[in-house]
């Protein structure tokens, strides 16, 4: 009996973390990285891809290099190279890059991808949103996790 | 650190396409103008300030260096053209009163200025022109006969070093200009200065980043085949960041213009330049 009921309280709290992702105003950071999915959802390295590429997602290609993108043209150079970043980093703290990378590097150029408030003249188009959800947070995570030398 | 990003980029440039960022520009007539030099005092972080034709490609920075080739003469000669025809109640063209173009040569240099307490732009001294001289309706900020005319006049000081006061009744304006320029707005959060300042030199994406100067306003973009002005750039770049633009003609954009000309004291007047 005891056994059941936890069981079914385990699958509950599992369902629960899949409808609702942590808010962009409830992410904890500590030290600038984010160690639990902001999702509870296994981030996909395929579709990661996808969102980091999209000039409207993303777009990390604007400022980075990156080999394994090299079928497009036209990589930024105002950020590090993300070749080896998987190396670099461990996947809490990439989640805490992409989430808000000012946590991370004070004053940054790069832009907070889940982040949806205190910004100032935001369009109306963009206000009260993040740039990306969660879950293309968590690809994007994936992705980068994929990254090594 | 800034300075040795710099040279790194621009050492980088000169194996690649961009080998013109060691170019001058001198123009078909000979004369040479002014693309680099020290930059002034109160650009703080700033060594050498920079012309945008540096950070063009090739093709592009030809297409300046002979009026003849340079797609944005078409538009000076409509300047030309509307110089010289009477419009509004009075019965007026521009010529009436100011018989020739060439005495405006200096003026570019020093704009925008404050006259009266006010900030005054070129655009503004155009406007006063048709609105209490000659009885006319006032041209759109960035509107064909705006910027025909505003380059047709900024080509007579073509040459001249930007030289626009920072200091006495100008200086509040100033203040409020340079607020701006580092303020990050947004949803990339970005100031002028992270792109303009921190990162000229640097790609982004298929861009090469210039230091944002706007000694060669009114420019011909290939981009959309006429000429911009200066606040119809800044707004693209806000909108670019996903910011709301301010208004062209507004005071925060006219205060954005004289700090961004004051960063620019030195460098030769281009108008009309060409970009893409
Ligand atoms: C507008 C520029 C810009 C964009 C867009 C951008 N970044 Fe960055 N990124 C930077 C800069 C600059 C740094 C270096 C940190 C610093 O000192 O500011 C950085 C650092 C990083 C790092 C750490 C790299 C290292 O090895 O130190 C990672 C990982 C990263 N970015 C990933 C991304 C991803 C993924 C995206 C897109 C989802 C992205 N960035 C979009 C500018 C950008
Ligand atoms: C995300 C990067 C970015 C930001 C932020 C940015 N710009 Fe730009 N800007 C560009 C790019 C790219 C160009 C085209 C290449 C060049 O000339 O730098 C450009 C061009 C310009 C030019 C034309 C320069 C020329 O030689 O014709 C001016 C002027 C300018 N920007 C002003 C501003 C101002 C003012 C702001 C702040 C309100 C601003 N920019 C913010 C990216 C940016």
């Amino acid at each position: 009996m005891y056994r059941i009921l936890t069981g079914a309280a385990a699958l509950m709290i599992a369902g629960m973390a899949q409808a609702e992702p942590v808010a962009p105003s409830d992410v904890m950071f500590d030290d600038g990285t984010v160690a639990a999915s902001l999702t509870g959802v296994a981030g996909d390295p395929v579709a990661g891809r996808q969102v980091a590429m999209n000039r409207k997602l993303g777009n990390c290609l604007a400022c980075h290099v990156n080999s394994d993108m090299s079928e497009q043209s036209f990589h930024g150079e105002v950020g590090p190279e993300l070749d080896g970043v998987a190396d670099r980093w461990t996947e809490a703290e990439l989640r805490g890059i992409v989430t808000n990378s000012k946590m991370m590097f004070e004053g940054t150029i790069m832009p907070a991808f889940y982040k949806d408030a205190g910004y100032t003249r935001i369009l109306d188009d963009f206000a009260g949103q993040p740039i990306l959800t969660a879950q293309q947070v968590e690809d994007v995570v994936a992705y980068l996790m994929t990254l090594a030398e | 650190m800034r300075v040795s990003i710099a040279i790194l980029a621009m050492a980088l440039g000169a194996t690649g396409a961009y080998s013109g960022e060691d170019a001058s520009l001198t123009l078909e007539d000979g004369q040479s103008l002014t693309i680099r030099t020290d930059a002034p005092p109160h650009t703080e972080n700033l060594s050498e300030i920079t012309s945008g034709w540096v950070y063009r490609s090739d093709e592009t920075q030809a297409l300046q260096l002979d009026d003849f080739d340079n797609p944005a003469f078409v538009f000076v000669d409509q300047g030309i053209d509307l110089y010289a025809a009477v419009d509004g109640s009075e019965g007026k063209a521009c010529a009436s009163c100011h018989e020739n173009v060439e005495d405006f040569a200096g003026l570019r240099a020093s704009m925008p200025k404050v006259v009266d307490g006010e900030l005054v732009t070129m655009e503004n001294l155009v406007n006063n022109c048709r609105t209490e001289r000659m009885g006319a309706e006032p041209w759109k900020w960035s509107g064909g006969q705006m910027t025909a005319m505003t380059a047709l006049i900024g080509l007579q000081s073509r040459g001249m070093p930007v030289n626009v006061a920072i200091d006495g009744d100008a200086a509040p304006f100033w203040e409020a200009g340079k607020e701006l320029y580092y303020t990050r707005v947004g949803q990339l959060d970005m100031a002028c200065s992270n792109c303009h300042e921190d990162n000229y030199g640097n790609m982004i994406r298929a861009d090469h980043l210039s230091q944002g100067q706007i000694n060669g306003f009114p420019t011909y973009r290939l981009k959309n085949a006429k000429l911009n002005s200066s606040h119809g750039r800044f707004k693209g770049c806000m909108s670019n960041i996903r910011a709301t633009p301010f208004a062209e003609g507004g005071d925060e954009f006219k205060a954005l213009e004289l700090y961004l000309a004051s960063r620019g004291n030195g460098l030769s007047v281009e108008t009309p330049s060409v970009r893409n």
